[in-house]
This record gives structure tokens, sequence and C-alpha cells, in this order.
């Protein structure tokens, strides 16, 4: 009797936590939102990395 | 009986999970509509930039930009960055509203804006104004 309740209840209580969980995904919401962010405000963008490096070439000691 | 029971979690432990597998995939962010009022916000942000900066405008917790210190901009450009803030705000409530139904849940429109509130701000630059629980922050 004790083992069929924890079963109901393991049951029950189950499906309900992963509900929530599915409810909004809320990782991929801040990804997409992280990669529409960078789109817009252009925080990645690829012709500023090489700049950024070449800021100072090594100059060779005397 | 214990056997049967065990059998009917496992079976029903295993079918939601695939349900959350299913769920936790990327949103889909790829559509024309969304492309499209991403270009009109990019094109806007070289407008923008320069009050972030000098603090006539700031990021409010809810997503959107609101003027902060209009006195930070001249008299004449006022009306200028009134109507781009207008329109800015038109375009994030349309681009939160677009993620929701371009995923199949409308419903989601409000959580997908106060997730991007937190990414807005976060990414913010060190100088722009960024609105709290207590008020405007400068970064």
């Amino acid at each position: 009797m004790k083992n069929w309740m924890i079963g109901m209840t393991l049951a029950c209580a189950l499906p309900a936590c992963v509900t929530i969980n599915i409810y909004f995904p809320a990782a991929a919401a801040e990804k997409a939102a992280d990669k529409i962010i960078d789109d817009v405000w252009q925080l990645k963008n690829g012709a500023e990395k090489p700049n950024v490096n070449s800021v100072e070439p090594a100059t060779p000691a005397k | 009986m214990k056997k049967i029971l065990f059998s009917l979690v496992l079976l029903l432990s295993t079918f939601f999970t695939s349900q959350f597998v299913a769920a936790a995939a990327d949103l889909e962010v790829n559509t024309p509509a969304i492309s499209a009022i991403k270009n009109s916000m990019q094109a806007r942000h070289g407008q923008l930039a320069a009050h972030y900066a000098s603090g006539a405008i700031g990021l409010t917790k809810d997503g959107l930009i609101a003027v902060r210190d209009a006195n930070a901009v001249p008299l004449k450009d006022r009306g200028g960055l009134n109507s781009a803030v207008t329109a800015e705000n038109a375009d994030r409530n349309k681009l939160y509203k677009e993620i929701a139904t371009a995923n199949g849940h409308p419903e989601w429109q409000a959580e997908i804006q106060s997730t991007f509130a937190g990414r807005w701000i976060d990414k913010a630059q060190v100088g722009w104004w960024v609105q709290s629980a207590g008020g405007w922050v400068k970064k």
C-alpha cells in the first residue's frame, strides 16, 4: 500500500515538474536575445577584431 | 503490482522527458519579419548610440527605451529624438511579439520581453543609463 502511494505520487508529481520546465524555454530565449542584440548593436563585428589585435604591433627593442 | 507501477512511472517519465527535449531546442528567430525589424533597429541604432552615451535616453527595465534627460539634447533635436524613441519602442514590441508567434506561443511575448530586458541591460556599454528596480543607474 505504501509503495503504491509512493508510485502514484511520483506519477503525478513528475509530469508537473516537467510541465513547469517546458512552459517557457528561458535558456533558449536568452540565447536568441543575445543573438539579436549582438546584431542590432553590432557587438560582434568581425571587421573590428583585427583592428584591436593590430593596435600594437610588436616593436623590437633596440 | 509494484512492477506495474514502476513501469508506469518509467513510461510517463520517458514520455515527458522526450517532450522536454523537443521544447528545449532553440527559438526560431530567422523569419523574414524578425529580420526586417532587426534591420530597422540596427539602422536606427546609429542615431540612438550617441544619446545612450550622453544619458539623454536609457534602457528601461521592461525591455524598451525612454527619454531620461531631455536637457542633454539641444532643443531643436528633441522632436527627432522623441520620434526615434517611439519608433524604437514600436519595433521592440513588434520584435517580442514576432518571436513569440514565430515559435507558436503568442503567450510567451511577456516572458520574451523580460528576457530581452535583462540582456539589453547586461550588454549595454559602460556609461549608458539603465533602469533598475530603484530607478536610473549609470553603468
